[in-house]
């Protein structure tokens, strides 16, 4: 601690600046708080970084084109095919590899949208709080109320199943979800004193929700994020092994298992081709499990909580 | 008062440290401290005094967070420091017990009182639960609740504060300690509860001969209730003494200094041009009608201070004339025209020559803008300033409120309660306005720095003519900053008028027993308030 100026007669808030730390930048502070993180968030930070990677430079590190078709279909993992070859002679790692692209790219598009639609709607509904709340509120809750899944299956098969109806339904029915949370986060900061100053100041409604509420629920935002892509990823998946998702020629990795699930039953014979359908399965599950890690460990360093003794 | 012999505790040369910043600062650094049966102990001090942290030491217990590093605390002839934690849990509720400030948020609301009251008495099996539960209707009746019989079948939401804060009292005696501690028990009620909570806890502490540490910043609270006082800062012991003793001759300049701040005084002046005046105005949330036909007139460059207990209608009058809650009848004057009652009506002008100073600056500041950003929004805003020209305005506010240019980068995290409280004034401040309406600012800052804001605030009006509609509670801050007064009682505006008219006899009933509930830097003054109200 540092030297407290000497008793003195009256109150001076000069001499109180002694007594006060100075603040540290942004870079230092994210410095620290990185180097403090638990094994598991590094672990999850390293998995996404190397997922990202592989997403972004497929091409260079995929060994045959996405949709290239070689003679034998369902090969034995040999020299050629690291991983074999699909039900129509693909290489089942490059489109492991592909897949990463398509199924993470869409689904980080399809969450950012949801974000955009569920976190807008929500802050306006938590600033106005009169009808509009009202008739928004409400509207989620009808969709909510119909399982999501079944409610995506229905609306793809009335839209054409492609990539941009895919990415509007799900961030559509995702964002019921944000809109909850932005709404519900957004009310406890909207009563805050320094939102009225700024009303009181005839500030526009969009200066509010940027400059006074958008920063002070940006950390749950953030969490709530992370977990959403996580479910997002799962539901093209499941999607994609249902046949409604991504279509082929494209790669995803759930269509993948889909595709290649009927190899399990050979696990007998060839443990390698059992093992197959599962890598694309394991591929999802590593990354939702390291994008978990990371969201916990932001959660837990922005929620305030700290371990009792 | 009694004196029979050995102490119950006594604290030995206590240094406590917490965790913070990833260092371990000292908190309290060898502090002593004896008491005897029946004795009860003042502990005073300004926030981060160590005031909270020492009197939990008195139950051997740390904060999270907070270690002992040194110092032994001897309760009834055995160091607590060194039992197990069972051990010391064992005395906890039953031989020490702990009055906190919030009650409201010690009970749970979803037991009844009387169950939370005999709780920690038959957990120890002291008494079965028949005998606990006769025995808390007797301490309610001691404490002056009303209904004993019936008041503990209620949960914690269906009685008042100060009757809440009496139930805890009552919960804490319920096992006959050796020793209470209590926190600050009374700084969250109005001075009319504060009154009633006090003398029940006097009486019941001085009934069972009961030794208690009681903790405070407010110095004429603790000259009624201690028999000793200890003064603490920076988490060391400044000076102690015999409670007149202390108040009459403090030996220490700090404690003189301490003890000097509730006399700074203002001279009343009066005027006749009136900056602002509600008229008739009647305002409620939904059909709860809250203000029935309120007067009010603020005269330019002067200070109206509004007093009232919670409930009162004060702040209700202050959003109003904000703008924030529409009046349904009458109008609002301002600069001799009606202000419109709708905020999305007021014109940009009416806006900025109409600020607000609230009560909470921790909720009032955006936790995530700097102090720069925070005091240079008014300044674009209102007044169109870019570049040089704000940034030269940004440091004249500042120097204005008594801060250096150190302090633009920080985030109101890193600010203490004066330096938030002065942040809020600046920006306030940099609309240039006619009125601000100040909503209890004081209320939530210790003595001396409440001292140093009122200063700067009768500073500023000298300087720049602003009139002040001074909302608050505390009788020695309307003293020292007001001209004239008014005095609002259920939603109704009992008597406006000059300081000293309102100050001085004859009152009307309901001002009479405000000010006399006002607690005095006299340890004779709750006694003889008591005998003249004729309790």
């Amino acid at each position: 601690m540092k030297e407290r100026p000497e008793t003195d007669q009256s109150y001076s808030a000069a001499a109180e600046v002694g007594a006060l730390r100075q603040r540290r930048g942004r870079a230092e502070r994210w410095w620290l708080a990185l180097k403090k993180a638990p094994f598991s968030a590094w672990f999850g930070m390293v998995v996404i970084s190397a997922y990202s990677i592989v997403a972004l430079f497929a091409p260079w590190f995929a060994p045959y084109g996405e949709a290239e078709i070689f003679p034998t279909p369902f090969a034995p993992w040999d020299e050629t095919h690291r991983f074999g070859t699909d039900q129509i002679g693909r290489d089942i790692l490059t489109r492991l590899i592909y897949g990463a692209r398509n199924t993470m790219g869409i689904a980080l598009v399809t969450t950012l949208l949801s974000f955009l639609i569920g976190g807008g709607l929500g802050l306006v509904a938590a600033i106005n709080r009169s009808w509009l709340d009202q008739l928004l509120s409400r509207t989620v809750d009808v969709l909510m109320a119909i399982p999501s899944l079944i409610f995506a299956l229905v609306l793809l098969s009335i839209f054409k199943p492609s990539v941009i109806s895919l990415i509007l339904i799900i961030a559509v029915l995702d964002s019921t979800r944000v809109f909850r949370l932005t709404r519900a986060v957004a009310i406890n900061v909207a009563v805050m004193d320094y939102v009225e100053v700024a009303r009181l100041r005839g500030e526009k409604l969009s200066w509010v929700m940027k400059n006074e509420i958008l920063p002070n629920i940006m950390p749950p935002l953030v969490a709530e994020f992370g977990l959403r892509f996580s479910f997002v990823f799962l539901t093209i998946a499941a999607l994609s092994f249902l046949g409604v998702g991504i279509q082929p020629p494209t790669a995803d990795w759930g269509s993948m298992v889909r595709d290649n699930a009927s190899l399990i039953q050979f696990a007998q014979y060839d443990l390698k081709a059992g093992i197959t359908p599962l890598l694309p399965a394991a591929a999802i599950a590593l990354l939702t499990v390291a994008v978990n890690f990371v969201v916990d460990w932001f959660l837990h360093k922005t929620s305030g909580l700290r371990d009792e003794q | 008062m009694n004196d029979n012999g050995k102490p119950i505790l006594q604290m030995n040369n206590i240094h406590i440290e917490g965790y913070s910043d990833e260092r371990w600062h000292p908190i309290i650094n060898g502090v002593d401290l004896e008491l005897k049966r029946g004795q009860v102990l003042g502990l005073i001090g300004e926030s981060g005094a160590g005031k909270s942290t020492l009197g939990l030491a008195a139950m051997g217990f740390a904060r999270s967070g907070c270690r002992f590093t040194q110092g032994q605390v001897i309760f009834d002839g055995v160091n607590l420091l060194t039992l197990k934690e069972s051990q010391r849990r064992k005395l906890w509720g039953t031989r020490i017990a702990y009055v906190a400030q919030s009650a409201a948020a010690a009970f749970n609301p979803a037991h009844r009182l009387i169950e939370q009251t005999i709780e920690s008495a038959s957990r120890a099996q002291i008494r079965s639960e028949a005998e606990s539960r006769k025995d808390a209707i007797d301490l309610y009746g001691s404490l002056h609740l009303p209904d004993p019989e019936r008041i503990g079948e209620r949960y914690p939401h269906q009685v008042s504060g100060g009757q809440l804060q009496r139930v805890m009292t009552a919960m804490a005696m319920s096992s006959r300690p050796d020793l209470i501690i209590f926190d600050e028990p009374t700084t969250a009620l109005d001075v009319t509860t504060q009154v009633e909570v006090l003398a029940a806890m006097r009486e019941i502490v001085d009934q069972y001969n009961t030794a208690a540490i009681y903790i405070t910043h407010d110095l004429s609270v603790v000259a009624q209730m201690a028999d000793e006082i200890k003064v603490l800062r920076y988490g060391s012991e400044v000076e102690q003494a015999e409670t007149r003793t202390m108040l009459h001759s403090p030996k220490e300049q700090y404690t003189q200094s301490l003890w000097s701040v509730r006399s700074l005084e203002k001279p009343e002046s009066r005027s006749d041009d009136i900056v602002l005046s509600l008229k008739d105005i009647d305002a409620g949330y939904g059909k709860t009608p809250v203000l029935h036909g309120i007067n009010i007139d603020l005269p330019r460059g002067k200070t109206v201070a509004v007093v009232g207990e919670s409930g009162s209608g004060k702040s209700t009058a202050a959003r109003v004339v904000t703008g924030l809650l529409p009046q349904t009848n009458g109008t609002v004057m301002f600069n001799g025209k009606p202000l419109p009652s709708a905020l999305k009506d007021r014109t940009p002008d009416q806006l900025q020559r109409i600020q607000m100073i609230y009560q909470m600056a921790d909720t009032a500041m955006n936790p995530r803008q700097t102090v720069e950003k925070i005091i240079s929004r008014p300044l674009e805003f209102f007044h169109n300033l870019t570049g040089r020209e704000k940034e030269k305005r940004l440091l004249e506010l500042l120097s204005m409120i008594e801060l250096d240019e150190s302090f633009l980068d920080r985030l109101p995290a890193e600010l203490s309660g004066g330096q938030k409280q002065r942040i809020c004034i600046a920006r306030a401040l940099a609309a240039e306005p006619d009125v601000i309406i100040c909503d209890e600012v004081t209320s939530a800052l210790d003595q001396i720095v409440q001292e140093g804001i009122l200063k700067l605030l009768l500073r500023l009006q000298d300087e720049f003519g602003i009139s002040y509609l001074f909302i608050t509670h505390d009788i020695a801050t309307v003293r020292a900053i007001s001209d004239e007064i008014v005095v609002m009682y259920q939603g109704k505006v009992v008597e406006q008028g000059l300081k000293s008219q309102i100050l001085s006899p004859p009152h009307p009933e309901y001002t009479e027993l405000l000010l006399s509930s006002v607690p005095e830097m006299d340890p004779d003054w709750l006694t003889n308030l008591l005998a003249d109200r004729g309790v």
